[in-house]
């Protein structure tokens, strides 16, 4: 729904029929004058805000949240990776990241280079939308900077600062681009009926398999396993689980792309999801661990967020609950996986973003009852299969393209800082900074 | 003369400083310092991965004594640092053979 150029045309077709019936959902999805379609203030206030709080998730949020669980001597590095996401991205969007996830499409799997530049892409409405078009592009646009800013998350504390920018670009460009536009931007995915309301399988999924990828290509931090590592600053990590869950609310209910009764649906959903996602991490290891703890608190609550992702304008607030809940419990197995099968995800992106990601997505298949989604649960058996192939698909896609992202990278500029500027930290090594004292 | 050097729990400097001073007794040094005997330190969890913390913070009172008074000060921190539970701390005591006062150079138990 989130791109829903691509859902939207389709409510246009649905003709006045289905304007009816979704306008039991709220204000009047657009109007139409004499053919034309308008600018509703209402939903481009609500877009444009959404987009703020969009980045708000990411700086200082998520660099909040990553900063806080590295030791003290990669403070820096860790925020410095969230904020140049976003600068690097918000430029790659403009010259060739939006045309090539939403221009008209090419055989399914990408856009054509018709906005390359964002040339045609102005203040007008976008096409079956209230919204200007230029609102919709910088909406997108912090999906994909937050995207390459959770993956992050897994390099923390050993990859080049080099490296880290020319992968992003890289990233975006090649990974993150043709998965919006399979999704979001009129690509196969959307065409056969996958839903992603705001983007389990483009944003989650893919962020946390390509975490995935990193950690095997990168390797292990040095002392993994026997040095501590345990977080610096637990309080910067809570401050940004907390900006995280505020500003999801731009990024879910902004996705209806409109303020209306599909918003706050979304709204209610990330809402409850969120609060269960926390209680059920807090359940799990409060009985197996002895102790409840903020870290897990703030860590589920991530994960309710991540589940309720894709279904979030699909589902009720009961099944939200549900899906959060879920989410909570297998993102706490999640984080356990990379001691089983011993890589290092510094901080667990796959365990919380691929996990949660896959989980909401595939709960999406289950549980969907409005919004235009219909899942198992309501009827509708033939949507699980549909989920289950946009999440192989996603997998697939992202860890090869990651995995050969990463190769290339390393084959040119190298991945890794050598081992003494590992032990001395990147804050001193990568930047010649100092966090502390 | 006498240096008594108590490893105490954090938690306790304040009534063994006020013990202390009841006696009389005029400084003393403080560090925040580190280390284990048999309480052998703690666990910690993050996203279920645990870490053993060896070395746990304790304080370190370091003074100054003439030998008469040793007694009686070694009395009071021990009553005032007991908790009765593990990890309460020790005293060490040990020769000390001069002190000398920076400001007047005088030194010997008139500089202590």
């Amino acid at each position: 729904m989130n791109a829903c150029i691509e859902k939207a045309s389709r409510r246009m077709v649905g003709g006045f029929m289905s304007l009816l019936v979704l306008s039991g959902l709220g204000s009047p999805v657009w109007a139409q004058d004499g053919g034309v379609p308008q600018l509703n203030a209402g939903d481009t206030g609500w877009v444009l805000m959404s987009t703020v709080l969009v980045l708000a998730m990411i700086i200082p949020g998520l660099a909040l949240f990553y900063g806080g669980m590295v030791r003290s001597k990669n403070v820096l590095s860790t925020m410095m990776h969230s904020f140049i996401a976003v600068c690097l991205v918000s430029i790659v969007w403009v010259f060739w990241g939006y045309s090539l996830a939403f221009a008209p499409d090419v055989g399914g799997v990408i856009g054509n280079l018709k906005w390359v530049g964002l040339m045609g892409v102005g203040p007008e409405p976008l096409e079956g939308s209230t919204i200007p078009h230029l609102a919709f592009m910088v909406f997108q646009l912090m999906f994909a900077a937050i995207t390459v800013a959770l993956i992050s998350g897994a390099i923390a504390e050993r990859m080049k600062f080099s490296a880290f920018v020319l992968f992003a670009v890289l990233w975006v460009t090649f990974i993150y681009a043709p998965l919006a536009h399979w999704v979001w931007g009129g690509g196969w995915l959307a065409e056969l009926g996958d839903l992603d309301f705001a983007g389990g399988t483009v944003v989650h999924i893919s962020s946390g398999v390509a975490a995935l990828a990193c950690a095997l290509v990168l390797g292990k931090r040095h002392g993994y396993g026997t040095e501590n590592m345990s977080p610096h600053n637990l309080p910067f990590t809570v401050i940004g689980a907390s900006l995280l869950w505020i500003g999801w609310f731009g990024f879910n209910a902004g996705s209806a792309l409109a303020a209306d009764g599909v918003a706050a649906s979304a709204f209610v959903a990330t809402h409850v999801a969120t609060a269960a996602g926390a209680l059920a991490w807090v359940g799990v290891e409060w009985s197996y661990r002895g102790r409840p703890t903020i870290l897990g608190a703030a860590s589920g609550a991530v994960a309710g967020l991540v589940a309720i992702t894709p279904a979030a304008g699909y589902v009720e607030p009961v099944s939200a609950i549900v899906i959060g809940l879920g989410g909570g419990g297998v993102c706490y197995l999640g984080v356990f996986l990379k001691h089983k099968l011993g890589y290092d995800d510094a901080l667990d992106v796959l365990g919380i973003h691929g996990i949660g990601g896959t989980w909401g997505a595939m709960a999406t298949g289950l549980f969907a009852s409005i919004g235009g989604g219909t899942g198992l649960f309501f009827g509708n058996p033939g949507q699980v299969l549909i989920q289950a192939i946009g999440v192989g698909a996603t997998w697939v896609f992202s860890f090869v393209g990651t995995y050969l992202i990463l190769k290339l990278v390393d084959g040119t500029i190298g991945l890794r800082v050598n081992r003494e500027d590992e032990v001395l930290g990147l804050d001193l090594t990568q930047h010649r900074e100092r966090a502390y004292g | 003369m006498k240096l008594i050097q108590a490893i105490i729990k954090p938690f306790k400097l304040d009534e063994v400083k006020d013990a202390l001073i009841e006696l009389g007794i005029q400084g003393m040094t403080v560090t925040e310092v580190k280390g284990f005997g048999r309480q052998k330190g703690h666990k910690e969890t993050y996203r279920g991965t645990e870490y053993q913390i060896e070395f746990v913070p304790k304080i370190k009172l370091e003074i100054a004594l003439a030998d008469e008074r040793v007694a009686e000060a070694l009395e009071a921190i021990t009553r005032a640092a007991k908790t009765g539970s593990i990890g309460d701390g020790k005293i060490f005591v040990s020769e000390l053979h001069s002190v000398i006062r920076i400001r007047t150079g005088e030194s010997g138990e008139g500089a202590v």
